[in-house]
């Protein structure tokens, strides 16, 4: 039997392959909330715009979220060595670079919020906000699941040999931070550079 | 032989009936959730149907009103999104469930608890969006809700944005799960070029749903922020885009179309095989035919769009890839006519339902053409002629070739035949019934006859009106029809004949199984060594090439003592997937009605169902367990995940 296995699997854990898959979904996801945010870069109806952005501090707070792509991978590679105490600690980092990330961005938000810059203020307004919000609700999630893989490995129910659900959680975790990259570049840099040079 | 004795421990407790009401509610066998969409289906299109009758009352005659022009927006709107989310697709579900892991050679889906969470989500997502009747009225902006008509609270769009989006959530968990399960999963030997034609299809509608998905979504999430949080996005005051609404609403659409098309094309060129007594004509041409429409298939949206705002170089470039993508399409039909060509054939219903399906898809098809011609389009926008043309497409095609597949699997599914003189009686008045209510449309539409519109106005004269009778005509004798096929469906579950395991003498494995197909699907999991594996089981050349038969038993999988030493892992049926999705309610409505204590009781009961489901124990420990699995390269990769 092991010799047909290969022509007829993926050789993939299924588990993983249905999070790549999910993934592929997740791109098309973002992809047309970015789409929609560059058509309305310009629709500021009065309202602010793009000058708006602070840039030295969201470059802070996206520093923060690729580092915390490192300290996954560092868990990932802890578990696969059966090493539990430390994949819990790079567990742990990461979800509090996690949390640190979703703090800035709701400090960011506040800060617009009271510059004038509400969901209902104009098509810009409501672009940024839910291509943002989307973003910060997956890194939500993320930390959800980061937390949720600290206590379930406290309790045994996920095993020193089980790396694939750390591995799992880290392509999520992976993705959400590519995700930011574009955003951060497209979303941020590029127009905020165009505004002023 | 089974392990669902296997003792359980763990946190929590775990269903263990598998028959039974509560064994219906908690199960993750890939069949009986078939069975599950199946059933909830005919109830819906019972529904669809019944507001599709009010439709051709009303419009029977000029200047009616037996509904309300408030009521008739409802139901025209309602009749197309049940048609659509709550019939064609879940119908589709219904096939893909119990067919894609018998015709692979699997004993489930890759995520059996996941597959129960689609289930579950659809039959909720569907009665949340019935639900809005009684909640001041359905969604009555029509299937497609373009904004800003959509965006305002007049049009109750808002139910729409939220039930679309619980069906959608449904329908990714299923495309990942059906994804996995026929990259991952396929029997020893079933190489890809092996697969049955209808796996190739589900294979390509799945990742069709699983890119078209994400961007309604996106679409939807837009138009729910607008019309209930204040969102701008399509708030011309404010200088949003109507039109960007079309575009997404569109690039999601238009791939739907061959979401709902591609699985019956599947169907058909399963069953056109096995009647005609041939093997499917240029197999490989089927097979790239349908992965060229996925493909071109999210390059023609805007062929929707052509009276929009979209500019002459777009429309030009959506026309001919629009009449590019006619070309694989051909090629499928061409394909289905040579396999008939020269064929035995047996005019048995399943094969006349698929020979309909042919027949007037091609009609659909050729009405479609017409419609990437720019000025064509321009002139026939918005008419009865576009009604007429999906119809065709999509009752004459993706309905035929799905009632071809409940007559052709339902004595695999329950061990009975359905009676084959209530079956024709079924098609001839079926096939009578759906050309006179959608043929005259074209010649309404032509004459100007607008759709969408709750009056039949008496200013277009004698002649459209006798075809809106025709038109109504024709809804009567479906109706009586689909009593048939209802009257035929029961009768034969209670009392048909008995169907034997192979009652088609067919090709592929899911027939090498008894009828009804036992819990475990497959005692032994066969080898593949041929595209076709049952009939070639069956039957060898002569020199002539003619087929010879093969004495039963010949084969290496009826090893009599291999029955006994595999052990057989079945997934657990589970409490949580119905849970879980219950979840939905609250968090639509509070969706709806910008309630926010309402969303968080709703998302954090999904989340709880969630860890409920992940924290529940399992019979056979973990899959990465050693303690209780001994995995080996093979055994990992097509182990069951819980």
């Amino acid at each position: 039997m092991s010799t047909d296995v290969a022509t007829t699997t993926l050789g993939i854990d299924h588990r993983k392959l249905g999070m790549w898959t999910f993934l592929g979904s997740e791109f098309l996801f973002f992809g047309a909330f970015v789409s929609a945010y560059l058509l309305y870069l310009d629709t500021t109806a009065g309202g602010p715009g793009v000058e708006i952005f602070d840039i030295p501090f969201t470059s802070i707070s996206s520093f923060v979220l690729l580092m915390s792509s490192l300290t996954m991978v560092l868990a990932h590679h802890a578990h696969t060595k059966g090493d539990m105490r430390r994949m819990r600690m790079w567990i742990l980092a990461t979800a509090g670079q996690g949390a640190v990330f979703l703090g800035g961005q709701v400090f960011e938000f506040n800060v617009f919020f009271r510059e004038g810059l509400e969901l209902s203020t104009s098509p810009f307004a409501s672009s940024f906000y839910v291509l943002t919000g989307f973003h910060g609700l997956h890194v939500f999630v993320g930390i959800l699941l980061l937390s949720s893989l600290y206590v379930l490995s406290l309790t045994g129910k996920i095993k020193p040999n089980q790396d694939v659900k750390t591995e799992m959680i880290g392509l999520y975790w992976h993705f959400v931070d590519i995700i930011w990259v574009v955003i951060f570049t497209v979303v941020y840099l590029i127009p905020e550079i165009a505004v002023i040079g | 032989m089974s392990s669902t004795t296997t003792e359980r421990k763990g946190y929590s407790g775990r269903p263990r009936k598998l028959d039974g009401f509560t064994g219906w509610l908690t199960t993750t066998d890939h069949k009986k959730i078939g069975i599950m969409y199946f059933l909830t289906v005919l109830v819906f299109f019972a529904l669809g149907g019944f507001e599709s009758g009010f439709i051709r009352w009303q419009l029977a005659q000029a200047e009616q009103s037996v509904l309300t022009e408030e009521i008739y927006n409802q139901f025209f709107t309602m009749h197309g999104i049940t048609m659509v989310f709550l019939v064609v697709m879940p119908l589709s579900a219904a096939f893909f469930n119990y067919l894609i892991p018998l015709m692979i050679g699997a004993r489930d889906v890759a995520f059996p608890r996941l597959n129960a969470f689609s289930y579950w989500a659809y039959l909720f997502g569907g009665l949340f969006l019935y639900s809005s009747f009684a909640l001041g009225g359905a969604p009555n902006g029509s299937w497609v809700g373009y904004a800003p008509l959509s965006t305002d609270a007049v049009s109750n769009m808002a139910f729409y944005a939220v039930g679309i989006n619980i069906l959608g959530v449904s329908s990714l968990a299923a495309a990942v799960n059906f994804i996995v399960t026929i990259l991952n999963m396929r029997a020893p030997g079933m190489t890809f070029m092996r697969m049955p034609v209808f796996i190739w299809m589900a294979l390509v509608t799945n990742f069709l749903l699983l890119f078209a998905l994400p961007i309604i979504a996106v679409a939807l999430f837009m138009l729910n922020i607008d019309a209930v949080f204040g969102g701008q996005f399509f708030e011309p005051a404010t200088g949003g885009d109507p039109v960007l609404y079309q575009h997404l609403f569109w690039l999601f659409g238009h791939p739907e179309v061959y979401i709902m098309i591609l699985p019956a094309m599947g169907i058909i060129s399963e069953i056109l095989p096995v009647n005609a007594r041939k093997p499917l004509f240029g197999y490989a041409a089927v097979v790239f035919a349908g992965a060229a429409i996925g493909f071109i298939g999210f390059g023609v949206w805007a062929h929707h769009m052509f009276t929009s705002a979209i500019g002459p170089v777009a429309r030009s470039a959506f026309a001919l890839s629009t009449m590019f993508i006619a070309v694989p399409t051909g090629i499928k039909i061409f394909n289905w006519v040579f396999t008939m060509w020269g064929g035995k054939l047996r005019f048995n219903t399943p094969m006349l339902f698929s020979i309909g399906f042919v027949s007037m898809f091609t009609i659909g098809g050729l009405s479609g053409v017409t419609h990437a011609i720019v000025p064509h389009n321009a002139q026939q926008h918005d008419t009865y002629y576009v009604v007429a043309h999906f119809h065709y497409v999509l009752f004459g095609g993706a309905l035929f070739g799905l009632i071809a597949g409940i007559y052709f699997w339902f004595p695999k599914v329950t061990g009975k035949m359905m009676s084959e003189k209530l079956g024709k009686l079924h098609f001839w008045t079926w096939l009578l019934g759906f050309n006179l209510t959608f043929g005259p449309m074209h010649l309404s539409g032509l004459l100007g006859q607008p759709r969408r519109t709750a009056v039949l106005p008496g200013e277009l004269g004698a002649t459209v009106e006798l075809y809106n009778l025709l038109s109504s005509l024709g809804f009567v004798v479906l109706f009586g029809s689909a009593l048939v096929f209802l009257y035929n469906l029961i009768t034969s579950v209670k009392r048909g004949e008995a169907a034997g395991d192979d009652p088609w003498d067919a090709r592929t494995l899911e027939w090498i199984t008894p009828s009804p197909t036992p819990y475990e699907n497959f005692h032994v999991i066969p080898t593949v060594t041929h595209r076709d594996e049952f009939w070639h089981r069956k039957y060898a050349e002569d020199e002539a090439g003619r087929a010879i038969p093969v004495p039963a038993g010949a084969s290496e999988d009826h090893d009599a003592a291999a029955d006994h030493d595999e052990h057989i892992h079945m997934p657990d049926p589970s409490y949580w997937p119905l849970v879980q999705t219950l979840g939905f309610f609250p968090f639509g409505y509070g969706l709806v009605f910008g309630n926010f204590w309402l969303i968080g009781v709703g998302l954090a009961w999904l989340v709880i169902g969630l860890y409920g489901w992940i924290i529940e124990p399992v019979a056979e420990g973990d899959d990465d367990d050693p303690e209780d699995h001994t995995p080996t390269s093979g055994a990992r990769a097509t182990a069951t995940a819980h």
